[in-house]
């Protein structure tokens, strides 16, 4: 009947501290506190030496102004986006295909979309650059069959970075919109033929705007992280930096902590404005 | 109660294409398998089957190191993760208190931001208090990281819970101590299972986070990482096999224990 | 009379400032069954769930066998429940939850063992101990969560609409399997239920509850027969509710008038003249008839017959649109809808009630005067 539960504040205390208190701490020292210091080292100078000198100043946003920087950064959202796009097209059929998978069946496709996850993404991502190397498995094969003689670059391209960024995110897409369309009750398609809709009017009307909020979380969670995974454009990249190189780059190649740091802080507010708007949309929880 | 769903026989145009899905997913780990068995340390060409990868593995003492480095890491971080995100669990679930939202919020954080913020952020904040950087950093940057995915899988599982069988411990003598090891806990188990399950994933994996934290103490996706841009040798790709095939076992071993699990407890 | 098991003294719960049981009193007995009724929303279940020590009293005091429960936790209460939801442990099989309370008082294995299979038996649910509640019906998992309750030995049986969830014709045999039970057990039951039927067939005593209060508290039969509340009149059962006033006394007879029409010669025994007051007959007692009936002034315009296999249901309408339900038997000749009839009853059967204090009424005077 009713859950309603007891608001004896003082004696509760104990418990929540014992309870929650451990995790809390943790977030709080482990998490919130870097965040924090994050951006109190984005407003401090750069010291000659690689370290933080503690003199406040916005000379590391100024810096960001500079086109080499901004160019980098207009290059990993265009990388970002065009990621989330593919994904979500490649994602979306077969998603809709697993939500309509009897529940064994189901299962077992979806065990197997994350059964990649536990082999190291290095090592999966070597496996594609073997592939399509110069010296690679398509490249030898068609040049055995002789329908081209000279090997085409595919490797260290702009494409294969893309490709990689696909492949490494790919599944963050399928897990959310396969969530979001299986919860779809089948009587509302049912309905909505009854009303008259045809196939495609039910999925433009019905399914579509039902799965906005897996959509959205797929996109949150292919999106954000794409854009800090240095990674993948190390192996697959031709030596362009993204914004994940840029700020390792900064912290551990040229020591210029300030202006990592306020990148950083630019990935931060991103990622709170997005979990923000998310918020609003869908299920929190429905995010991991 | 269950619905009734209609029995859609899938096309063969879309078993095509979610076989294309998955050879998109798997093609590089045949490749990984097969590159395993190369005679040479070549990974351009493959020139014949041989086992010589699993013998050079055999004597390859850093990349060894480096592996149970991983597996040790994996383990304790997620151990403390389960055990922090299942009181913290039942703590937010029971409760209301000020602070609840505010670590609600915080949770979320570490599973939408990019790794590398927490990997800088971390870096920088064990830099200032001068910790020395290896085992305990990785170890708190990873459950940073895993903890939150622990506690939304736990939660999961207790969002369904009857209010009401809590109540029945008490009612039935159980003091609030054992209404939790009698009760809550033993029925949170497949949660826990799973947000475990995930936790040594995302560690097992983790390369973007460790990067920043590992100091002396370097990781399998670290040894990796300094390989990819050279050659990766046999023996890594012999290494990564045994991995999968372990994986598959403790996989599947784990699905069965917690179908068994969750067929009991609901 | 039986020594008192629970006692509440002017019991108030406000939940944020809302009072949800407004100062009640009750006193339950040994080995009685007495149901709590009302509608959802009524304080019922929160009533309980204070006795079982799942809620703090915000005022007044709970005492169970003379004992003050204030401050006890439920772990610390000799009273067990019954949940709507059985709330049986998923993880444990039917032997170990039937034995977790006398676990919790660390009572020897064998005199588990024992009292397990007693109860077991007691449900008729012998062998099933290995069983998970998943593995369960309803039926049989209600009956596990008695046993839990039962092997116990609490002092009062807390359940809470414990049948609730279970379908109609297994509702009914659990009713008088519950009833055997308690009458074999001689435990003190205290029942929460808005099932007024369930009430009436099970209780020793019934106590109505609406808005957080008892309105009456009573056997089945006076609750029945004589509601002492326009409320009390409406919920149990059906009734036919007729505002009048008493427009002159004789004693001991007064004459009611309504909007249309008069009856004469009802008893006037605490009435004054001009005294506006309800009078209550249930649709079983209405009679009609073609010729004037003496002392009934009350004409009506028979609407429709409503065949419900063990009788036939009449609406006759007064003049002002009031609907006049009536309980006919099967086999009696109906007058055609659209006929005028003349409508009396047994006046012993009529039940009359004070204006006065009935919230129902003072809205109404309320809306009016505005």
């Amino acid at each position: 009947m009713k859950a309603i539960k007891p608001v004896n504040k003082h004696r509760n205390l104990l418990p929540i501290t014992c309870m929650v208190g451990p995790t809390g701490l943790w977030l709080l020292f482990f998490l919130l506190f870097p965040l924090a210091y994050v951006f109190v080292i984005s407003v401090m100078t750069r010291s000659f030496y690689g370290g933080v000198q503690w003199v406040f100043s916005l000379e590391s946003y100024q810096s960001l102004v500079d086109s080499k920087y901004l160019a980098i950064i207009w290059r990993s959202i265009v990388m970002a986006f065009q990621t989330s796009v593919i994904c979500l097209i490649v994602a979306y059929p077969f998603a809709y295909l697993l939500s309509k998978m009897r529940p064994v069946m189901k299962g077992f496709c979806i065990l197997f979309v994350m059964l990649p996850f536990w082999i190291n993404g290095l090592i999966r991502l070597d496996g594609w650059a073997n592939i399509i190397r110069d010296s690679g498995l398509i490249n030898t094969i068609l040049m055995r069959l002789g329908i081209i003689s000279r090997p085409i670059t595919m490797l260290k391209t702009n494409g294969a970075v893309l490709f990689g960024m696909v492949y490494t995110f790919l599944p963050y897409m399928i897990l959310p919109l396969q969530t979001s369309l299986s919860k779809i009750d089948p009587s509302l398609i049912e309905a909505s033929h009854d009303l008259g809709a045809g196939k495609f009017r039910t999925f433009v009307r019905v399914i579509f705007p039902l799965t906005l909020p897996g959509i959205f979380s797929g996109t949150i969670q292919v999106f954000i992280p794409s854009l800090g995974a240095f990674y993948i454009a190390d192996m697959m990249g031709d030596n362009k930096p993204f914004l994940g190189n840029l700020i390792k780059n900064l912290f551990q190649g040229d020591r210029n902590w300030p202006a990592g740091a306020a990148l950083s802080v630019i990935l931060i507010l991103f990622t709170l404005a997005a979990l923000k708007l998310y918020s609003k949309i869908g299920n929190m929880d429905d995010l991991a | 109660m269950k619905k009734r769903k209609k029995q859609h026989t899938i096309g063969p145009l879309s078993t095509l294409y979610a076989c294309l899905v998955y050879l998109f997913l798997y093609l590089p780990i045949i490749m990984v398998i097969i590159y395993s068995f190369n005679t040479k340390d070549n990974n351009i060409v493959f020139e014949g089957f041989s086992l010589e990868g699993y013998r050079s593995l055999l004597h390859n003492s850093a990349l060894l190191d480096s592996f149970w480095m991983t597996v040790k890491l994996a383990v304790v971080s997620t151990f403390i993760s389960v055990v922090l995100g299942t009181l913290a669990t039942i703590g937010l679930h029971r409760y209301q208190f000020r602070l609840k939202g505010l670590i609600n919020s915080l949770l979320y954080i570490p599973i939408v931001i990019p790794e590398l913020i927490i990997g800088v952020a971390s870096l920088a904040t064990f830099t200032i208090l001068g910790f020395d950087m290896g085992f305990a950093t990785l170890v708190i940057a990873h459950v940073t990281f895993c903890l939150p995915f622990v506690i939304v899988n736990i939660r999961a599982r207790i969002a369904g819970f009857d209010p009401a069988i809590e109540e029945a411990a008490m009612d039935l003598g159980a003091t609030r101590l054992h209404t939790l090891r009698r009760v809550t806990i033993p029925m949170l188990v497949p949660g826990i299972i799973s947000g475990a399950l995930i936790s040594i994933t995302l560690s097992l994996d983790d390369l973007v986070i460790s990067s920043f934290v590992y100091g002396r103490d370097i990781t399998f996706p670290i040894k990796v990482y300094g390989m990819v841009r050279g050659k990766v040798t046999t023996d890594v790709y012999a290494l990564s096999t045994l991995m999968i095939l372990g994986t598959v076992l403790i996989y599947s071993t784990a699905q069965l224990i917690q179908k068994r699990l969750v067929k009991e407890r609901t | 009379m039986h020594k008192v098991m629970i006692q509440l003294k002017n019991v108030v719960k406000n939940f944020e400032n809302q009072e949800v049981v407004k100062s009640i009193n009750l006193d339950v007995y040994e080995g009685e069954f007495l149901t709590l009724l009302g509608a959802s929303g009524c304080g019922k279940t929160t009533t309980l769930r204070m006795i079982a020590g799942f809620e703090e009293v915000t005022e007044g005091e709970i005492y169970l066998d003379q004992e003050n429960m204030a401050g006890k936790p439920p772990y610390a209460r000799n009273v067990n429940t019954v949940f709507q939801t059985y709330a049986l442990f998923p993880h444990m099989n039917v032997y170990d939850n039937i034995a977790f309370g006398l676990v919790e008082k660390k009572m020897p294995k064998k005199e588990i063992k024992e009292k397990v299979s007693q109860a077991l038996e007691m449900v008729q649910l012998q062998g099933f101990e290995k069983r998970r509640p998943s593995q369960m019906s309803g039926g049989q998992k209600q009956r596990v969560a008695i046993a839990r309750a039962l092997v116990n030995n609490p002092k009062v049986l807390l359940l809470d609409e414990p049948l609730g969830a279970l379908d109609l014709k297994l509702r009914k045999q659990m009713q008088v399997e519950l009833k055997h039970l308690q009458q074999k057990l001689g435990i003190t039951f205290l029942y929460v239920t808005h099932d007024q039927e369930e009430a009436l067939t099970m209780s020793d005593r019934i106590a109505v509850m609406n808005h957080g209060r008892i309105e009456q508290i009573g056997s089945a039969q006076e609750i029945y027969e004589h509601p002492a509340s326009r409320f009390v009149a409406d919920f149990i059962g059906e009734s036919n509710i007729l505002e009048g006033y008493v427009t002159s006394i004789d004693e001991p007879y007064m004459t009611v008038s309504f909007e249309f029409g008069q009856i004469d010669h009802l008893p006037s025994s605490g009435y004054v003249k001009e005294e506006m007051l309800y009078v209550s007959i249930r649709p079983e007692n209405v009679r009609y008839s073609t010729e004037p009936v003496p002392d009934f002034q009350l004409q009506g315009i028979i609407k429709e017959h409503i065949y419900a296999g063990s009788a036939i249901r009449t609406i006759a309408e007064l003049p002002n649109s009031q609907e006049i339900k009536i309980t006919n038997h099967p086999e009696q000749t109906l007058p055609e809808p659209g006929s005028s009839v003349y409508l009396y009853w047994n006046k012993d059967k009529t039940v009359l009630l004070h204006t006065a204090g009935d919230k129902l009424y003072d809205l109404i005077e309320d809306a009016v005067l505005k």
